[in-house]
């Protein structure tokens, strides 16, 4: 019984994650793609010519099928682990129901996936980063997104341990002002990247990288929202007889 | 009457049952593998690591992995 819940809410996790990908698909095509090729025009200016190599994929093809596998695989694998993850913190974080607890924790995926790596190692536009730092980059930023879900499980177990002496509100405070300054001190250690071509243009790096907030943003809210409706749905079904339910029920040959 | 019985619900948060860990821990073993790999040739595949060789998957998927924040090339 419980198991089939918890196949139920990863298949539903799975569908709101898709849903969400097509709507942040939609911001990355429309507010996105103009950045990225803006960046590859500035790339294509100052490459040398014998650095233009024969495309394996074309410019058309990554910015449309390209982007939409990308982003829609991203949504619908980010989909099924916040479900599970929600299956273990539904009822365990506090008196929150269904779709408060999804939206809860859509913005603590939000956060900790996202966005404390994006503001120690932002998001580059092509062109900019060195080809023979990837091994380290890759390792930082994964690093990053692993550290702020770990960090972020901690906060939320030392919250639940310190509410009973503290109380929920300073409890919740203590931990993430614990949350904040771990980050903080990782910000500080690790080393800082900066591989950005001294005349990239600075708007279009800001813009590529508002665009790419304005992608996740987009995704978690939508995923928090629709997989919270999906949740809600599933575990306090509506009672069949409601006021609009009888004339149908009553309608009804059997 | 029945109204004054209803208001309490109404206003209380229903705080749903936790699912037991043993439920939870086949699926999240192996849907979580899974998404994870999923997440991989998103991600990372042919950056810093390749599982297949060549280049078609960071090629295909570029335009997706700089916008979502990996680091490409």
């Amino acid at each position: 019984m419980n198991s089939t819940t918890v196949r139920n809410l990863l298949v539903r996790g799975m569908l709101a994650g898709l849903g969400a990908g097509v709507l942040a698909l939609v911001v990355a095509y429309f507010l996105g793609e103009p950045n990225v090729d803006g960046a590859i025009g500035f790339e294509e200016s100052h490459a040398p010519a014998h650095e233009h190599e024969v495309e394996l994929v074309s410019r058309s093809l990554q910015s449309t099928a390209g982007l939409a596998t990308g982003v829609l695989l991203y949504g619908v694998a980010f989909g099924g682990i916040a479900a599970l993850a929600y299956c273990f913190a539904l009822g365990r974080v506090g008196r929150f129901g269904p779709r408060a607890t999804a939206l809860l924790l859509s913005g603590a995926a939000l956060l900790t996936v996202y966005v404390v790596p994006f503001l120690k190692y932002p998001a580059n536009p092509p062109a900019v980063g060195d080809h023979d730092t990837i091994a380290k980059r890759t390792t930082l930023y994964f690093l990053m997104m692993v550290l702020g879900v770990l960090l972020a499980i901690a906060a939320v177990i030392a919250g639940k341990r310190l509410t009973p002496r503290l109380g929920t509100w300073n409890a919740t405070v203590a931990a993430v002002v614990g949350f904040v300054l771990v980050i903080g001190l990782a910000y500080g250690f690790l080393p800082a990247v900066n591989e950005v071509p001294a005349d990239f243009p600075a708007t279009l790096l800001w813009r590529f990288r508002l665009s790419s907030l304005a992608m996740q943003v987009t995704m978690w809210a939508a995923f928090g929202l629709v997989f919270g409706e999906l949740a809600e749905r599933l575990l306090n079904p509506r009672p069949a007889t409601r006021p609009a339910g009888t004339k149908a029920t009553a309608a009804a040959p059997n | 009457m029945a109204q004054h019985v209803a208001q309490p619900t109404a206003t209380t948060p229903v705080v749903p049952a936790k699912l037991p860990l043993k439920d939870i821990a086949p699926w999240a073993v192996f849907f979580g593998v899974l998404m994870l790999v999923l997440l991989y040739f998103v991600g990372a595949e042919q950056g810093a690591t390749s599982v297949v060789s060549g280049e078609g998957v960071h090629e295909w998927v570029h335009d997706a992995r700089h916008l979502l924040g990996f680091p490409c090339h």
